[in-house]
């Protein structure tokens, strides 16, 4: 990859060299010809839900952009491709998963939820129920303490108590 | 309940734990030091080898030639289907290698892409021409289907149209043997 973008600076250090006319007709060898890379679809309704699942598709070339926001070649292939399938009457999220079968999660900015990445939403959860049980045991004692012993209230009173005093 | 409640003593954790936060802003550092000298490799690798190529029909990208179709993938042969575009650098750079794969018996099939019939012509007079066959992806949709993220890639595919081997980026004189043996490898 880094030998692509290399040739393309070259390629376009070399063209600006030669000019505006070598330049354009660069630009014009590049550009996607595809019937929607650069045209919105007539109903606005289908076009919004392309649009929403094109911000979400990473460009394969210029990797930080989402097909909505990158001109690349290749990016505009992809937007056609997406506008065409929503006007066939796919759903977004299978469009998504031909995609995904073809250049792996990589190509979704929308996480999904794999083998690999079920941890990023059960440790957080975890967490969570650490941070009650820690909590819990901290007010059930401090709660025991202010009482003295003298009731060995259920939980749940003393620690209504502590929320009043709170 | 006016008296405010003595607060429990707190335990006093281990003499190692005082190093803790230091061994845990180590680690960080650590990790980043990988990331920085040690990039993840982000090119994007179709996820469709050892799978099917895809079933496509593309007419010819030039008059009075063969396009290409993935039923041609199929014959029993195995072939080297090039992505390849008028406009990408690199092709240039990939060409005398594809014409030496040619020379020696290697069935090459190309696939243009975003081009046009002058621009092609013009690249195949200039760079020579090892292509059985040319199919024109002028909307680029094959090469998505393929899960290509770029030109130039190559693909090897064997005889049963099952895809081996997928080339990113231009192939150069010293990957011509690892091309070869590639092949070999689909043939058996």
């Amino acid at each position: 990859m880094p030998y692509r973008r290399a040739f393309r600076l070259a390629a376009m250090a070399f063209a600006l060299g030669l000019g505006a006319p070598a330049a354009v007709t660069f630009a014009q060898g590049e550009q996607s010809t595809a019937p929607y890379a650069y045209r919105q679809l007539d109903d606005p309704a289908k076009e919004r839900e392309a649009s929403d699942l094109m911000a979400t598709l990473r460009c394969l070339q210029c990797q930080g952009q989402s097909i909505a926001d990158s001109d690349a070649p290749i990016a505009g292939s992809m937007r056609s491709l997406v506008r065409e399938r929503i006007a066939r009457g796919e759903k977004p999220e299978q469009i998504r998963a031909w995609l995904i079968e073809r250049y792996g999660d990589y190509v979704s900015y929308k996480p999904q939820l794999t083998e690999l990445t079920w941890p990023l939403y059960a440790v957080p959860l975890v967490f969570l129920l650490i941070a009650f049980l820690l909590l819990r045991r901290r007010f059930v004692l401090r709660a025991r303490g202010a009482m003295d012993g003298a009731t060995d209230g259920e939980e749940g009173d003393s620690r209504r108590e502590e929320g009043d005093r709170a | 309940m006016t008296a405010s409640p003595a607060e429990p003593a707190r335990a006093k954790g281990p003499r190692w734990a005082i190093w803790l936060p230091l061994a845990i802003f180590l680690a960080f550092v650590g990790l980043v030091a990988i990331g920085l000298f040690k990039p993840a490799d982000h090119t994007v690798r179709s996820r469709l080898i050892g799978k099917p190529m895809p079933s496509f029909d593309l007419p010819p990208a030039q008059a009075g030639r063969k396009g290409l179709s993935s039923a041609t993938l199929r014959d029993g042969k195995v072939h080297l289907v090039n992505i390849f575009a008028s406009w990408c650098i690199p092709c240039r750079v990939e060409s005398p290698q594809l014409g030496e794969l040619a020379k020696a018996g290697v069935v090459i099939e190309g696939i243009s892409v975003r081009d046009s019939a002058d621009n092609l012509r013009t690249f195949l007079s200039e760079n020579g021409d090892p292509y059985a066959g040319i199919g024109a992806d002028d909307d680029g949709q094959v090469q998505l289907a393929l899960g290509s993220s770029g030109v130039p890639e190559t693909y090897v595919v064997d005889g049963k149209g099952i895809i081996r081997y997928q080339h990113v980026g231009e192939i150069r004189a010293d990957q011509l043997a690892m091309i070869l043996q590639k092949l070999q490898e689909a043939a058996l």
